[in-house]
């Protein structure tokens, strides 16, 4: 079974490293497109042949449970081969460098590369010297596109809209690529796009991003129609960015007496894992205001969509 | 008499002498390895039999450039950069007088390695070579070097490099005890705890590229604590790359209370800033790293005024190995023995710094600071000179280059004014085709 998609949305690039740069038409074409997709998923048969023939490579240079499986789950569905590279225990051990890497697989002859990498602006540079097209599934604390975009398609289809809606985003805004990525595309849909976080953890000049600035809870999530919160790493909490889980969890934890500040049909996302008791209570995460499951499922809808809008630009489409 | 012996007559030039505050058209005289006279009407009825005589019109004529601050791989890192390669890179960009820093493997923190380079310099490379030692044993911060031998091996002056000394009570006692030598002090300013994980300058950019920001503190921090022991010890201090504004502040309180404190500025800060990296480029990577527009303005405005004292290069071979990696990953540095001067006339050419100014810090001020015989035009001088058009415009290929490794931020750039000749001692070692 092949039908069409109805959205014969093209990306209109030969990558998607980022969403800055996207414009107001292409992260609207990429979600409605995606929509198409969710209901194929739940679907008994999802399979399309849309990039049958074409070779997709998941590199990950950071180990990944849920983009990477999503990534693998998308390619296949769209009838791609689906390769993963497992980096950890490969070359990149023996001193391969990362441009030694981008060389071998390219001469294999893929037709997309999906990379994660621990440093901000490696998946640029690999895109640099790859003749296929490249996605970016999280560099350093740069990007995460696809991550910006399920969060986008899940608050639109819960709330009918992105304009004009708050939206809070609280914790570790300094490492996490998902914020950045965030803050860039809710800007462009319209969005008041406010931060919430220790100032230890805030990059300086973040105001200059077109984010509000808030530095306790209460005033943070006064009025906001969508509560984001972020993992907090381990290495973090030992005392050089906050004193200690207790302390970070009594004022910036995400509970049910905190998430009262926010309108009372606030949603709650987390991009996951989760470190429960850490960044958020477990009553909350898996509570009746909580996206979190939903954003999961909406992920492997973005990724096809994304597979199949940049393929549709690729060589002999 | 050898042809690359004989008398040289730079004819009517435009004479610049920063030494002595002089721009005037003339002719210059060398004859033996120094200068003879510049003046008005030598003529070529003036000078000896047999004198080659090279017709300057439209040419300046100035002292060859001293670069304070490059780093050499020899001993140690010969794939990146040998005393040779650098000394071709230095005569193609007009520098008659590299000095070296101590940062080689071994370090040179010992006078037969001081030995060592010297004679490396004199077998095999085509310009003069001065190298820093040491400011400690190793560049640990933690043993003060034989500062005495060190100096009587030939040692020009004393830094720990791209390092500085964080732990005071050893900067105290070294700056005491190389005062009592009269040694120059050049310390890189930056206190690397507050650096931390950062690799580019804080900032709304930094932000942007998700990359960690090193603060201007860092820097003034450093300095600052510098400045109040050299007014405890009055030893000769010499601030090793400033960057920012507010260094800057710290530098003019110093001067006001007349310590004996000079400042360099490299040509990366003086003539590019944080946004030239634009998609990671790492070429664009240096330590200190590059400050906003506005520091590098402020940067400008103070060596137009003096207060900055010295235009190095900071010359830092990388390789691909070591650059073309992602930005946090990559090395720090950036190549400019043979852009320095082409770069630095871009602020002649906007207006923001006299061409006086400029040469008087790539030439007759190190000259000061290191007592070196060069960066003058007066008789009896050693005839290292360059001879710059200034107004040629030209694109910087970097296959072109004449360093090993082609790390510059300059990479296609286009460029106004370039060097034509360069003379050391007496011959010419390198010359524009």
């Amino acid at each position: 079974m092949n039908i069409a998609t109805k959205s014969s949305f093209v990306l209109n690039r030969r990558h998607l490293l980022g969403i800055e740069g996207l414009s107001y038409d292409e992260i609207t074409g990429l979600l409605d497109l995606s929509e198409e997709f969710v209901t194929l998923n739940r679907q008994v048969e999802k399979k399309r042949t849309s990039l049958r023939g074409r070779t997709q490579i998941n590199l990950f240079f950071e180990s990944s449970t849920r983009t990477q499986s999503s990534f693998e789950l998308a390619g296949k569905r769209l009838g791609a081969d689906v390769m993963n590279m497992a980096v950890g225990s490969s070359a990149m051990k023996k001193g391969e460098t990362l441009i030694d890497t981008a060389m071998t697989l390219n001469a294999m002859h893929p037709d997309i590369l999906v990379m994660r990498h621990h440093a901000s602006g490696a998946v640029e540079l690999l895109s640099q010297k790859v003749d296929g097209s490249v996605i970016n599934a999280g560099d350093g604390a740069h990007e995460h596109p696809t991550q910006a975009l399920l969060d986008a398609l899940t608050i639109r289809r819960n709330k009918g809209r992105i304009e004009g809606l708050t939206v809070a985003i609280c914790g570790d805004i300094m490492h996490s690529r998902v914020a950045r990525s965030n803050i860039v595309l809710l800007n462009t849909l319209g969005a008041r796009v406010r931060v919430v976080a220790p100032s230890t953890l805030l990059p300086a000049g973040i105001e200059r991003m077109g984010v509000e600035i808030a530095r306790d809870m209460r005033e943070g999530l006064a009025g906001a129609d969508i509560v984001m919160m972020l993992r907090l790493q381990r290495e973090r909490m030992n005392g050089s960015f906050v004193p200690s889980v207790q302390e970070y969890f009594a004022y910036y934890g995400l509970d049910s007496r905190k998430l009262a500040f926010a309108k009372p049909d606030a949603l709650v996302m987390h991009p996951g894992p989760m470190n429960r008791g850490v960044e958020i209570d477990s009553s909350v995460a898996d509570g009746a205001q909580s996206l979190i499951r939903e954003q999961v499922e909406m992920g492997v809808a973005v990724r096809m969509a994304v597979l199949e809008a940049l393929s549709r630009n690729l060589p002999n489409a | 008499m050898p042809a690359d012996r004989r008398p040289i007559l730079l004819a009517n030039a435009r004479i610049v002498d920063p030494s002595r505050d002089l721009d005037f058209p003339g002719d210059l005289l060398i004859a033996e390895g120094v200068i003879r006279e510049a003046k008005r009407g030598i003529g070529a009825a003036g000078v000896p039999q047999g004198t080659e005589v090279i017709d300057c019109r439209g040419k300046i004529v100035a002292p060859g450039l001293i670069d304070m601050r490059a780093f050499i791989g020899e001993p140690g890192a010969e794939h990146r950069e040998t005393l040779a390669t650098a000394s071709q890179a230095a005569a193609a960009g007009g520098v008659t007088t590299i000095v070296c820093q101590p940062d080689t493997s071994p370090v040179i923190d010992d006078h037969a390695i001081v030995d060592f380079i010297l004679r490396r310099a004199r077998d095999t490379a085509i310009v003069n070579v001065a190298p820093m030692a040491a400011l400690t044993k190793g560049l640990h911060g933690k043993e003060m070097t034989e500062i005495g031998l060190l100096k009587a091996a030939g040692a020009v002056a004393f830094t720990d490099g791209a390092r500085s000394v964080t732990n005071a009570q050893v900067m105290r006692r070294t700056l005491t005890y190389a005062r009592d030598f009269d040694v120059l002090v050049v310390h890189h300013t930056e206190d690397p705890d507050l650096i931390g994980e950062g690799v580019m300058n804080e900032g709304e950019f930094a932000a942007r590229l998700g990359l960690i920001g090193i603060p201007s503190a860092a820097e003034t921090i450093m300095l600052e604590r510098d400045m109040r022991l050299v007014a405890l010890t009055g030893s000769r201090y010499h601030a090793a790359s400033v960057t920012c504004r507010e260094t800057l502040d710290v530098l003019r309180r110093a001067r006001d209370q007349n310590l004996p404190v000079t400042a360099s500025a490299s040509i990366n800060h003086l003539t590019l800033n944080e946004l030239d990296i634009g998609p990671y480029r790492t070429f664009f990577k240096v330590s200190p790293p590059l400050r906003a527009n506005d520091d590098r303005a402020a940067l400008a405005e103070a060596l137009a005024s003096g207060l900055i004292d010295v235009v190095m290069s900071d010359h830092n071979p990388q390789d691909v190995e070591t650059k073309r990696l992602p930005f946090a990953e990559a090395a720090a540095g950036a190549i400019g023995l043979e852009t320095m001067l082409a770069a630095g006339l871009r602020l002649v050419h906007d207006g923001s710094v006299p061409l006086l100014r400029l040469l008087h810090a790539m030439s007759t001020r190190p000259a000061e600071l290191l007592t070196l015989p060069g960066g003058t035009l007066r008789a009896g001088a050693p005839a290292d000179i360059i001879v710059i058009d200034q107004d040629a415009p030209w694109v910087l290929d970097p296959d072109s280059l004449k360093s090993k490794c082609k790390n510059t931020p300059f990479d296609e750039a286009r460029l106004t004014g370039r060097v034509v000749r360069t003379i050391v001692a007496g011959r010419t070692a390198y010359e524009y085709a």
